[in-house]
């Protein structure tokens, strides 16, 4: 019967049935008119989106070097106003599948070479004009030129040949690749008129909001755009995205009901926030997480029994529970966790285990002088006291490892990268091929943990141009076991998005893939209020 | 000419000198910091090359020297050029964020200094009595908090306990001037708090050094009532002090507020030099930098005029 209920439920949101039909199916399975009645208007008001009012974001992660230009975005507020004003052709949804925006219909050859995107008619800038599928491919090419700096560039480089013809665009891969749309939803790759090429920070787009007026690191308005071709989103009469980089002025923001809705709530204070009642706390795991590196090429950690050793050093829930206040799950020592499609979850979860750490540590061979692991409190929030936590159940095993703490000051030119051992963070990719190709490739440029492996390279490729699910899921798996046991990765634990919103904002869902709803709440929130 | 116009005009161009060599010292400062400002922008997403694009493409690749005159000749022809993290107009940037700073240093400086002097004075008459006691427990209390600490206990106070303002102090094109005032009410106690110790103190101390002195003891035996010893023959002696004291908290309201300003969230020229300093943005940390040290210079020109006009020695020298 409840299952009747919800479909009933799930018709009523959708408008597709009348309040008397509601009722007199419902009565019909015994339910009484009168509650039935409240049924309807619960089911009617909980997804029936409201429109009007301004609906206000606090978002810490603005500088005022911030620039419209999509190409340069980094943190998270430009991501935020990325994802406003601008539309890629593909998005990630919440539960992690490929949905269509400005690409009405996505398809590829068999062995994932040649993909094809088919551009929605009559989609209109801000500034005028409709979607071509040239503006398709000029936007995709600016990003590949080193010039434009583009934060993308990693994935359109991927692309070696562009056409356009009528609304189909048509790419063609250096190799073959499987999620190709994936990694065409990256926000940077929002589609601009002429590509943006003439002005690319004119933040003139194709989003349900237009943007007002700008401050770079101070506030950004927005007024919905009247031509937006997609009536379900963009629901308040305008939006605005405030920075305010001060944890506590955020909160006491969103406290105030001065802004709707903030990112990074701090763990610390979530049990502070939970006793006001117009302050929900949202949480949803990511692919973000925290890791020590370790350069495999660089004595001492060329030598795998000692990374092995720290591995088996590292006590990770102590982690999850102290530094991400228990907002956060264990790593696994490779990059991947549920968030992401095609993750084995049968892979054993290292544990702490303080005798085999000692076993691996003496049969290393390694002289006892002090293992050095460097960090700064920007290296990832709570870096300092997780490197603390580290050093502590390390050396419990008879492990000399030391802290050596570095200004956040240069931080990632001087050490990141260069140092052999070191603290850092991932923001996590949509999909598996991106992450380990961005970083655990021998020959990728990110290879922070400079890991060579002609097997694990040889399998990547092969996922790749592999269109089978089952059978990539299975490569997947192999390629973590090899980069769990023998890479130089240490990966603790991943980070959830904690964040908060005001009561009176509907229509907030969990959205794994990026902060605030994977930066798309101003477009589908609304305000009840 | 006459002797205070010669000084005037003294300091003026030793002002002028002393900017010079502040911009070398900035430009020498942020070339010794680590990094340059291709990797500050790039961060964790460093390459080699890109690294090298990114540097040919703002210039860095040219030796120090030749930026720093180029620059020079720029500024000298009225173009502070533009930013290197975000090609923003830097003179346009600056410009409304000048205007925020200089609005709450003058909205704090308004109420702190005819504030602090009147409690100098009340503290100054009733000097070992309760009045000065309160004024100096109170006073040296709020200068002891860390600004920030200042700033949160207002925010919780005002903004969740009173909620009678916003905690986020952002000022729009679009606000009127009482919007604004209500805007940056927040930030504006705060300085006030952190800057009357100081000139209060100095009022106090040098009104009770003037009150020692024969002319003051006459004045009581004429008959006047203390506070008018203190007002009429007092203070014009204790200017001097005062003043320059006044101009140092000045100086300090436009130069050194960017806690606060990061903390309530207020767009001035504070926060827009510590980002683009972490983000190693020279053109735009020699400009603000100048902007500053001018501010600087102008209010100590100033102090010492005004010691000097109220001080008949120094007006007439012999």
């Amino acid at each position: 019967m409840s299952d009747q209920l919800d479909q009933m439920i799930a018709r009523v949101r959708k408008g597709a049935m009348t309040r008397r039909e509601f009722v007199g199916r419902t009565t019909a399975m015994g339910i009484s008119a009168g509650l039935a009645g409240a049924l309807f208007t619960k089911a009617a008001h909980a997804e029936e989106p409201k429109k009007g009012g301004i609906l206000r974001a606090g978002v810490a992660g603005g500088e005022s070097t911030n620039s419209l230009d999509p190409a340069l975005a980094a943190s998270d507020v430009p991501y935020m106003i990325n994802r406003t004003w601008g539309e890629t052709l593909v998005d990630v949804d919440a539960n992690g599948a490929v949905e269509m925006r400005i690409a009405e219909e996505v398809s590829s050859n068999a062995d994932a070479t040649e993909w094809k995107f088919k551009i929605r008619a009559g989609v209109e800038y801000h500034g005028g004009g409709t979607v071509t599928a040239d503006d398709v491919v000029a936007t995709l090419k600016r990003h590949t030129d080193e010039k434009s700096q583009s934060g993308a560039l990693g994935i359109v480089q991927g692309i070696s040949e562009m056409s356009a013809e009528g609304d189909m665009v048509t790419l063609k891969m250096v190799s073959a690749n499987a999620d190709l749309p994936f990694l065409i939803a990256d926000y940077h790759l929002a589609i601009q008129p002429g590509g943006g090429v003439d002005n690319p920070a004119a933040g003139n787009g194709t989003g349900a909001y237009k943007i007002i007026s700008s401050e770079p690191g101070v506030i950004t308005t927005f007024e919905r755009f009247a031509n937006y071709w997609d009536s379900s989103r963009g629901h308040a009469d305008g939006v605005e995205i405030l920075t305010i980089n001060d944890d506590t002025a955020r909160t006491a923001a969103i406290q105030s009901g001065q802004v709707h809705m903030i990112n990074r709530v701090d763990p610390k204070i979530v049990a502070l926030l939970a006793g006001n009642t117009d302050v929900a706390v949202e949480q949803v795991g990511g692919p973000g997480h925290y890791v020590f590196i370790m350069h495999c090429d660089k004595a001492p950690f060329d030598n795998n029994d000692l990374r092995m050793a720290l591995k088996m050093a590292i006590n990770r829930q102590e982690l999850v529970d102290k530094v991400l206040g228990g907002y956060g799950s264990r790593g696994n020592d490779f990059p991947i966790n549920g968030s992401y499609p095609l993750f084995d979850d049968s892979i054993p979860q290292r544990e702490y285990d303080a005798a085999a750490a000692s076993d691996f540590y003496k049969k290393s061979g390694h002289d006892g002088s002090p293992i050095i692991l460097q960090v700064a409190p920007g290296a990832f929030p709570g870096a300092v006291d997780a490197a603390n936590l580290f050093a502590a159940s390390a050396n419990a095993a008879g492990i000399p490892l030391q802290i050596k703490l570095e200004p956040d000051d240069g931080y990632w030119a001087n050490v990141w990268n260069v140092a052999p051992f070191c603290a850092s963070y991932w923001g996590g990719r949509p999909v598996q091929d991106q992450m380990y190709t961005t970083a655990y490739l021998s020959t990728a440029e990110w290879n922070d943990t400079k890991f060579k492996n002609a097997k694990f390279d040889e399998l990547l490729l092969a996922a790749k141009g592999e269109l089978d699910a089952a059978k990539r899921k299975g490569i997947y798996s192999e390629m973590a076991h090899i980069l769990r046991d023998e890479g130089g990765l240490i990966c603790p634990m991943f980070n959830d998005w904690v964040e908060g919103r005001r009561a009176e904002v509907g229509g907030w869902i969990a959205e794994p893939a990026g902060t605030l709803m994977n930066g798309t709440a101003l477009n589908k929130c609304w305000l009840n209020a | 000419m006459h002797p205070v116009l010669k000084l005037v005009v003294q300091r003026i161009a030793l002002g002028l000198l002393l900017l010079l060599a502040v911009s070398a010292v900035i430009f020498l400062g942020v070339e010794a910091l680590p990094g340059d400002t291709a990797q500050a922008i790039l961060g964790q997403s460093a390459t080699p090359v890109a690294l090298e694009n990114l540097r040919a493409e703002m210039g860095l690749d040219r030796p120090p020297l030749e930026r720093y005159l180029s620059w020079l000749g720029g500024v000298l022809t009225g173009d502070l050029g533009t930013a290197l993290s975000n090609k923003a107009d830097i003179a346009q940037s600056i410009s409304t964020r000048l205007g925020n700073t200089l609005f709450l240093a003058a909205a704090a400086a308004v109420i702190a200094v005819p504030l602090a002097i009147l409690l100098g004075l009340v503290a100054a008459r009733y000097v070992g009595g309760w009045p000065d006691k309160l004024i100096s427990g109170v006073t040296l209390t709020t200068i002891s908090l860390p600004e920030f600490v200042a700033a949160y206990f207002v925010i919780f106070l005002l903004t969740q306990v009173f909620p009678i303002f916003q905690p986020v102090s952002m000022v729009l094109p679009g606000m009127g001037f009482w919007g604004k005032l209500q805007a940056i009410a927040l930030p504006v106690i705060v300085l006030v708090m952190v800057v009357l110790a100081h000139m209060m103190r100095m009022t106090r101390a040098a009104i009770l050094n003037v009150m020692q002195s024969a002319y003051v003891e006459t004045a009581e035996l004429k008959g006047l009532s203390p506070m008018q010893v203190v007002w009429r023959h007092a203070l014009p002696n204790a200017v001097a002090p005062v003043v320059s004291v006044v101009m140092l908290n000045l100086a300090y309201l436009v130069v050194g507020v960017v806690v606060v300003e990061v903390v309530f969230s207020y767009n001035a020229l504070g926060k827009y030099l510590v980002d683009h300093v972490t983000k190693r943005d020279l053109p735009v940390v020699q400009a603000v930098g100048l902007i500053f040290a001018a501010v600087y210079i102008f209010l100590n020109v100033a102090a010492d005029i005004i010691a000097i006009v109220a001080n008949p020695r120094l007006r007439h020298p012999k």
